[in-house]
């Protein structure tokens, strides 16, 4: 693939997801594949004595073209570090394993460094995430001064209903509904083909969270793919094609959002667990608390709190398709 | 807002006025308490034996032995107030020419020392920080910790050594070169004759300003900001001018005028090593001779200094901080 050829596909094009003849790679790949990855750290605990942190044990997950998937798991659980991880822009004490492709190629090290941030974007969870010391618009335009770039931000601001006047804002000066509108701008600047929104709600009433969302989901109705990594699944299964479900540094159920209008059509206990949970299915909940990566049972991660564990759940899983999604269950069928 | 301001300057106003007061009575407080006899220290032992009671009171008189300190205190407090600083014993002209003079050849030197660290230090603490752990990261890191832990004097004389008496590419002290006419001093030979002092108060400076900036700088690259930035595809070059230099700069603005204050102690020892007629040489002379009103006045002028600095990176602060300056009109 030529360089001059991926540069032309996604210039001249009004949709985001710039499908042009001539781009070689595979149409019908999807744009962001995950297969089995892992991220630990290394850390010093006593003295001199190494151990490795597993934080993320085995992730899968895939993303298609105009689809939006939520990665759902709890607060604190290290998905944010997906997210990292597919950014190349992790600390140097993490090691990462498994296997990304990019629309049906490998994404490697020096394939990420020249996609971020033009094919690939990524939106924050929070202003803090923006330089303090610079102005909206610039900071937005990340400096350029081309009248082009002047006027795309402009069309951007317009459809968001920001003011032309928080252009010349500092994010400080920005007020809470301001925030995640200019956050998601920075994706928009570009002609992304893959968006990963990391948190994207966080703390927001479930008005603001919800337009949010539907931000999100407009990226993908436009062409690209869309991955959002979320707390709330609720609000996943408003806007989401897809969720995964993750567990203790594992995805642990894929399916598709109308599986989660029945328990029955869902294949996972912890998933099941999690339907029982919502205000609307009766708010029930299940004991114990996720394991500390630490100290991670052997097979399923979830068995110890699994009502129906049985012997074969102690050993190595396969994440298997199930009644077209996938699960990580050996009772599953 | 404008009450704001005036609260700032008063406040200010106030402060500066303790700081003078509270310096000249602890100044005063130890001279007295100093066992240097003035007229011994001046007059010498021998040429004290030999003068008759008459010429050792009339001496004893003009260096002020027998009045009673507070007295003394108060005398030189009243006279200070309305703006006369005394007739400095030692030199016995006006304390404020004596001043006006060193105070020159001290501004002279120690603009280019700071100057010089202020630039140099921020520099390699910016490269320090954006590579660390990396081969240059290690050599400034070297460096700047040898520095710290050299004393200023011995640096000094090091130098001296070096450039002034076996290389003679710089003179060995004075600001001025010997046996010329004052008017026939030339701009030239005064930077030539500051360059050392200058160069001995940059080196040991830069250190301590680059490794301030390098822990900025490495606060700053693990910062959310920083990670999106690099997320958004920015590297190297473009990742400093748009996300590094801006928040780096205002720290080190703030750290570049509180540094007067050490420049300024430094530049105490450097001048006495290179025999250089500066502040800091008026102020050990004065100490060691017991010349209370040039003392006092030296002490004074290079508390107000240090001051000054300070207040000018608050004030900086403000200006050049769109959090303080926009944040702070919105109130």
């Amino acid at each position: 693939m030529s360089e001059k050829k991926e540069t032309s596909s996604y210039s001249g094009t009004d949709r985001l997801n710039g499908q042009t003849a001539g781009d070689t790679r595979r149409e019908d790949a999807p744009v962001l594949k995950i297969e089995r990855m892992s991220i630990s750290f290394t850390q010093y605990d006593r003295g001199m004595h190494q151990t490795s942190l597993p934080v993320i044990r085995d992730l899968d997950v895939e993303v298609q073209a105009g689809e939006m998937v939520a990665v759902v798991g709890s607060s604190g659980s290290g998905k944010s570090l997906l997210a990292h991880g597919v950014m190349g822009v992790l600390p140097y004490n993490a090691a990462m394993g498994g296997r990304i492709t990019y629309c049906g190629e490998e994404l490697t090290k020096e394939r990420i460094e020249k996609l971020r941030g033009r094919e690939i974007v990524l939106v924050p969870q929070s202003i803090a995430y923006l330089n303090p010391l610079m102005k909206i618009g610039p900071q937005i335009r990340r400096g350029n001064k081309a009248a082009e770039a002047r006027e795309k931000l402009r069309g951007i601001f317009n459809r968001y209903e920001l003011d032309e006047g928080v252009e010349a804002l500092y994010p400080f000066e920005l007020s809470g509904g301001m925030n995640r509108r200019v956050l998601i701008s920075t994706a928009l600047m570009e002609e992304p083909k893959l968006v990963i929104a990391d948190e994207p709600t966080p703390g927001l009433d479930l008005a603001v969270a919800k337009r949010a969302m539907s931000h999100f989901r407009e990226l993908a109705d436009m062409g690209a793919g869309v991955l959002v990594i979320t707390h709330d699944l609720e609000l996943a299964l408003e806007v989401a094609d897809r969720i995964a479900v993750f567990y203790a540094g594992t995805t642990i159920e894929e399916a598709p959002v109308q599986d989660f209008e029945h328990e029955e059509t869902l294949r996972h206990p912890y998933t099941k667990a999690l339907w029982r949970a919502m205000p609307r299915h009766g708010f029930q909940y299940i004991e114990g608390t996720q394991p500390y990566v630490k100290n991670l049972p052997a097979g399923c991660s979830f068995a110890p709190r699994c009502p129906h564990r049985g012997e074969a759940c102690g050993k190595e899983m396969d994440y298997r398709m199930v009644r077209g999604g996938k699960v990580r269950c050996v009772r599953a069928e | 807002m404008n009450r704001q301001r005036v609260v700032f300057l008063v406040k200010n106003i106030l402060r500066v006025l303790l700081l003078v007061i509270c310096v000249s009575i602890v100044t005063f407080a130890l001279m007295k308490a100093s066992p240097v006899d003035p007229l011994q220290a001046n007059v010498g032992q021998a040429a004290l034996g030999s003068m008759s009671r008459e010429q050792k009171e009339k001496l004893q008189e003009y260096w002020g032995v027998d009045t009673p300190p507070l007295e003394q205190y108060l005398a030189w407090a009243g006279d200070f107030i309305r703006g006369d600083m005394g007739i400095s014993l030692l030199y016995r002209q006006p304390v404020a020419s004596v001043i006006a003079v060193k105070l020159a050849n001290s501004l002279f030197l120690m603009a280019m020392a700071w100057v010089v660290s202020g630039i140099l230090g921020f520099a390699l603490g910016v490269i320090s920080g954006m590579n660390r752990g990396k081969l240059a990261d290690k050599l400034i890191r070297g460096y700047c910790l040898v520095i710290s832990s050299t004393p200023v004097f011995w640096l000094a004389l090091l130098l001296l050594m070096v450039f002034g008496v076996w290389l003679r590419i710089f003179p060995i002290g004075l600001s001025v070169p010997i046996g010329v006419e004052a008017g026939g001093v030339t701009f030239a030979d005064r930077l030539y004759h500051a360059v050392l002092p200058a160069l001995t108060l940059s080196i040991t400076g830069v250190s301590n300003i680059a490794l301030h900036t390098r822990e900025k700088m490495i606060d700053i690259m693990e910062s959310d900001y920083v990670l999106f930035a690099r997320m958004r595809g920015e590297t190297g070059w473009r990742l400093f001018k748009y996300y590094g230099f801006r928040n780096v700069l205002f720290p080190a603005v703030t750290l570049q005028f509180a540094s007067i204050s050490e420049v300024f102690g430094g530049s105490v020892l450097v001048e006495q090593v290179f025999s250089y007629p500066g502040l800091g040489q008026a102020a050990v002379s004065a100490g060691l001779g017991s010349d209370m009103p040039l003392l006092m006045a030296v002490t004074i002028v290079s508390a107000l200094f240090v001051f000054g600095g300070n207040l000018t990176a608050n004030l900086l602060y403000g200006v050049i901080d769109p959090r303080v300056r926009r944040g702070g009109e919105e109130k």
